[in-house]
């Protein structure tokens, strides 16, 4: 499966960098949340993917009865996964502010407001 | 428990402010109680160190990084301790009746509280990591105490000199404490002197001892970092006799002497301490003679003081060493008094120049008695501890073996040099007819006089009866910079001999040249052009490339396009990914196929959904387009074994939903600003980025080379940490600290957030307010 | 911008709200054995609460939380977690170490990853609501 996941990977790599690269800020903001998602599937995806085998171990016994999945991996995406949103709710809403304050929908134009 | 008991001043910093509303004006003297019960311990302890022992006080810190907060005692600790705590006890009670009244005493206070630990803790750490760390906290305190008047434009700049210099010495300082931690295997001081291996013979020596030079160099004011310490007189009076005599200036000296066993003898070391060293004295001495501002006077003289005990290090053999303790203490005891009799003049009478003051003897006869005797033992008259120490140092300079002449020649210039300086500092504001100052001087309150007379009393009672101070801590001083026991033995009288002549003769000259001082300083005067080209010169040229070059390098990479900025990270990406994907190994691609057919649909949404959002006219369709994508994420990661992950991109992606409901539609519409052209370029570097992602999960995904740790976390998730969901332990137990440090930046984004929208003018002007500006930088 | 809503979203919140909390708590405590945790836990508890915001609005919602402003649970939750960090100091382990406690009688360890795990829960749940309730606030008062 990891050949079809790095080529989706690439794609929303491919897709997110795009949009950061607009002027329009609303396209920053999207292209910020594709960018963490692929970079959550990135750490996922290189850790090897299994199917079927949660890190869990059954109620009972000290360890888990086959291989399991990389539980690693899945914590520091866990983590990434809650801070991103935290991230993308401070971006927006700083978004939000400076349009309030400049009102150009171009990131070109904020440059010369800020003095 | 001594390290807490020291450590405890930083406490007694916090409460200052308490102990100001408890006992006002009088909280100097309460909190001069600290010091003074920690010179009572050190005093204590030395009957032990004299018998030779070696004090041992152990106390972990970071055990992982090997810093520990050992200290160690032995002779030239204590004599340093005790120096930092008795004249520190001095410099408070001082403090209370100089700056009584003045509405940042807390401040002071609490600073040089911290000040005085910190130096504490450098002369007594043990851990070559623990001294640097107390290294750079005096660094601190000092610019905070330098630049104590804050509102006066000159103390910051002087106050960012001295940062400035230090620092980059602290850096050094790091760099060499690495260098001699790897070289020597150790890092316990304790340790590296007690010796094993010869670190003289190593291939590291030799930058391990220019980093750790240059370090003490710009500390200790050595030729050419010497220009920071006069200025440094911006700070009050009782900061500059704290850490420009006793103290801070010396910790350069201090290191250079605690290293002196291990790394001292060589023919660098001699040469370059003992030419630097005598360069240093030679130049304080001579601009000390230049000025008439009585504390910059004073920093030159301690120039040239902080110079000879350089060069008596660097000449390094057992008389030497002997002087230089010897020598050391003399120093701080009179410095320290002739400092705060600047203060006491300056205080009474409005002014800092030492010609504008004359006949003063009579409105404050106690104060000119400490004056003339401290100002005898700076001269090295007999028969105080000065001139003991003078004698020696000649001695010394006579048996200097490299650049012998060089250094002799300028120990005697150096030396009548002083002597005029001494005479000024002590006969022109008492003595003469009496001038009209800005104030009309009365004699000091006992707070001020305290300090100044003890170290006068001190310096006359050691000239006398030196043994006290010969058989005391001077030999395990002396013992402790010799690496082997030394006897010192001090006297007086020596009998007729060649030091004794050079005496007489320096006696006579610098009396001349007191008489002369006028005229020649009219002299030399002409020299002020040349003068102005000297080091400080350099460091301001030096700070002035620096700002050109920052402003230069902002104007080219700051230049405030966003898509600049991003443009150039990506193209830096692809270059260093690139480079060691495509051109540093044949490419590896572990390619295995093993694909169903609703995962594949999955992944497939996946990728549409950000396609299409990257394409979308409108900012619906792009929501709709991240949320299905997000949605088929979360499928991904439960079809691919982690529950967890799951739930956590489907709650995650919900409230996104909300989040974007809630903001995104009060923004702009979407905007199609770029050229084709531009547009053309955009796709051709994303899609290189993406190239590059692709190959790089397509590489990395077969390489196997460690034992992965999720292999121990998976044995001992149930015995260990009573969790069977992996994933968890992780999280919040084998991982914790990671954990911690990530909710607290979402508590952070959180604030972020409510300061942003909550926090705003409350009338909103045509024009937008500064702050409103601020928030819209990011 | 969010209008107060419809019968059908009032009675669904009213009844939801009590048992997404529930639930959030159930997940929170078997989050050590099973899939759950703090994190998910509590974004499921801040879901909930932000099902009673688009129904009743934010000071209906404030009332039903009360004294607690969601700023005052992100600094719980960080206190807990930075808490859960002396604990080992006492007993001479190096920080973080994780101590557990039986509590006799009961098949249930109390412990210091329990503590921490319920201090993400409230700083995940306090950060996320203060960001909502703070921006309908201001949509309030800006239409």
């Amino acid at each position: 499966m990891e050949p079809v996941m790095a080529v989706a990977v690439g794609l929303l790599y491919a897709a997110a960098i795009f949009l950061m690269l607009r002027r329009s800020i609303v396209k920053l903001v999207i292209g910020l949340m594709l960018l963490s998602n692929a970079a959550n599937l990135l750490i996922f995806t290189t850790a090897g993917m299994t199917r079927g085998a949660p890190p869990l171990i059954p109620e009972g016994l000290a360890a888990p009865l086959g291989p399991v999945a990389d539980p690693l991996p899945q914590a520091v995406v866990l983590t990434a996964i809650v801070i991103a949103f935290g991230v993308l709710a401070f971006a927006v809403v700083l978004i939000r502010r400076a349009y309030e304050i400049v009102k150009a929908d171009d990131l070109d134009k904020m440059k010369e407001t800020d003095t | 428990m001594m390290q807490l008991a020291v450590l405890s001043g930083f406490v007694l910093a916090a409460f200052a402010p308490l102990l100001h509303r408890w006992f006002g004006g009088r909280a100097s003297f309460v909190l001069a109680a600290f010091p003074a019960a920690l010179a009572l311990w050190f005093l204590g302890q030395v009957p032990t160190v004299m018998r030779g022992e070696v004090l041992f006080l152990e106390l972990d810190w970071v055990p992982s990084l090997g810093m520990s907060l050992s200290f160690v005692i032995d002779g030239l600790a204590l004599l340093f301790a005790l120096l930092i705590t008795v004249i520190g006890t001095f410099v408070l009670i001082y403090a209370g009746g100089y700056l009584k009244g003045h509405r940042d005493l807390v401040r002071f206070h609490i600073v040089i509280l911290a000040f005085m630990v910190s130096m504490l803790g450098l002369v007594l750490a043990d851990g070559l990591l623990t001294l640097f760390v107390f290294w750079e906290l005096t660094s601190i305190t000092s610019y905070l105490l330098i630049g104590f008047s804050h509102a006066d434009i000159e103390a910051r700049k002087s106050a960012r000199q001295g940062l400035f210099v230090t620092f980059a010495g602290g850096l050094a300082l790091m760099a060499g404490l690495v260098l001699l931690g790897n070289a020597s295997g150790s890092w316990s001081l304790a340790e590296i002197s007690a010796g094993g291996i010869d670190l003289r013979e190593h291939d590291l020596y030799l930058p391990m001892l220019l980093c750790l030079l240059l370090a003490a160099f710009t500390k200790s004011a050595q030729f050419p970092f010497h220009f920071w310490l006069p200025n440094a007189m911006a700070a009050p009076t009782p900061v500059s006799a704290y850490l420009h005599s006793a103290t801070m200036v010396k910790a350069g000296i201090y290191l250079l002497a605690r290293l002196h066993p291990s790394l001292g003898g060589t023919e660098a070391w001699v040469g370059i301490l003992s030419v630097v060293g005598a360069l240093t004295m030679f130049t304080g001495a001579f601009l000390a003679i230049r000025h008439t501002n009585i504390k910059k006077m004073l920093a030159y003289s301690t120039v040239m003081a902080l110079g000879t005990l350089t060069m008596l290090l660097g000449i390094g053999t057992e008389g030497a060493l002997i002087t230089f303790v010897t020598f050391l203490l003399a120093h701080s005891l009179y410095k320290g008094a002739l400092f705060m009799v600047a203060g006491i003049l300056d205080h009474e009478t409005g002014t800092k120049d030492i010609t504008a003051m004359g006949g003063l003897r009579p409105l404050m006869p106690v104060t000119a008695v400490v004056a003339v005797i401290a100002a005898l033992s700076l001269a090295g008259a007999p028969p105080l501890f000065g001139f003991i120490a003078k004698e020696m140092m000649f001695e010394a300079a006579l048996d200097a073996q490299t650049f012998g002449w060089l250094v002799l020649l300028l120990a005697f210039v150096s030396a009548f040099l002083t002597i005029a300086v001494a005479a000024i500092i002590a006969l022109r504001p008492f003595f003469g007819e009496r001038r009209a100052t800005p104030r009309v001087a009365h004699e000091a309150p006992l707070s001020m006089l305290l300090g100044p007379a003890c170290l006068a009393a001190l310096s006359l009672l050691l000239g006398v009866v030196p043994v006290i101070a010969g058989m005391g801590v001077l030999t395990a001083a002396a013992s402790a910079v010799m690496g082997e026991p030394v006897t010192v033995y001090l006297s007086l009288w020596h009998g007729i001999n060649l030091p004794l002549v050079m005496s007489i003769v320096t006696l006579a000259l610098g009396y001349l040249l007191f008489k002369r001082w006028d005229r020649v300083r009219a002299h030399l005067a002409r020299l002020d052009p040349v003068m102005a080209r000297g080091p400080e010169a350099g460091y301001e040229a030096f700070m002035h490339w620096i700002t050109v070059v920052s402003e230069w390098q902002t104007r080219i990479l700051q230049n405030g396009y966003m898509r600049n900025y991003i443009l150039v990270m990506v193209l830096v990406l692809i270059a260093l990914l690139g480079n060691s994907l495509l051109l540093r190994h044949p490419l590896e691609i572990a390619f295995e196929l093993d694909v169903r057919f609703h995962e594949v649909v999955v992944v497939a949404m996946m990728v549409l959904g950000a396609l299409f959002a990257a394409v979308a006219r409108s900012r619906l369709s792009a929501v709709v387009s991240v949320g299905i994508m997000g949605f088929s994420i979360a499928l991904t990661f439960i079809l691919f074994s982690a529950p967890d992950l799951g739930i956590t991109q489907l709650l995650v992606e919900t409230l996104t939903v909300i989040l974007l409901v809630l903001v995104l539609f009060r923004l702009p519409r979407f905007a199609s600003l770029s050229t084709p052209l531009e547009r053309v370029r955009d796709v051709l570097v994303a899609g290189s980025v993406g190239v590059l992602v692709t190959l790089l999960i397509l590489t990395a995904w077969g390489i196997d080379q460690f034992v992965p740790i999720s292999e121990y976390m998976i044995e001992n998730s149930v015995p260990l940490a009573h969790g069977r969901n992996i994933v968890n332990v992780i999280l919040v137990d084998y991982r914790s600290l990671d954990t911690l440090g990530e909710i607290f930046v979402l508590a952070l984004a959180a604030i972020g957030v409510i300061a942003m929208l909550k926090l705003r003018a409350p009338v909103k002007p045509a024009k937008p307010t500064a702050q409103e500006k601020e928030s819209s930088h990011g | 911008m969010v209008k107060s809503g419809t019968l059908i979203l009032h009675t669904a919140a009213r009844i939801l709200m009590p048992l997404q909390l529930l639930f959030s708590v159930f997940l929170l405590l078997r989050g050590h054995d099973e899939p759950g945790g703090g994190f998910i836990a509590g974004l499921v508890a801040a879901g909930a609460f932000t099902l009673y915001l688009f129904a009743f609005g934010v000071s209906a919602t404030r009332e039903v939380l009360r004294m607690v402003d969601p700023r005052d649970l992100i600094g719980m939750g960080l206190l807990l977690g930075m808490i859960s960090v002396f604990p080992a100091w006492f007993v001479d382990q190096p920080f973080l170490t994780a101590q557990w406690w039986t509590i006799p009688g009961v098949d249930f360890y109390a412990s210091t990853p329990l503590i921490f795990d319920i201090g993400v829960y409230l700083a995940v749940l306090g950060s996320v609501l203060a960001m909502v309730m703070t921006l309908m606030e201001v949509d309030k008062d800006e239409p």
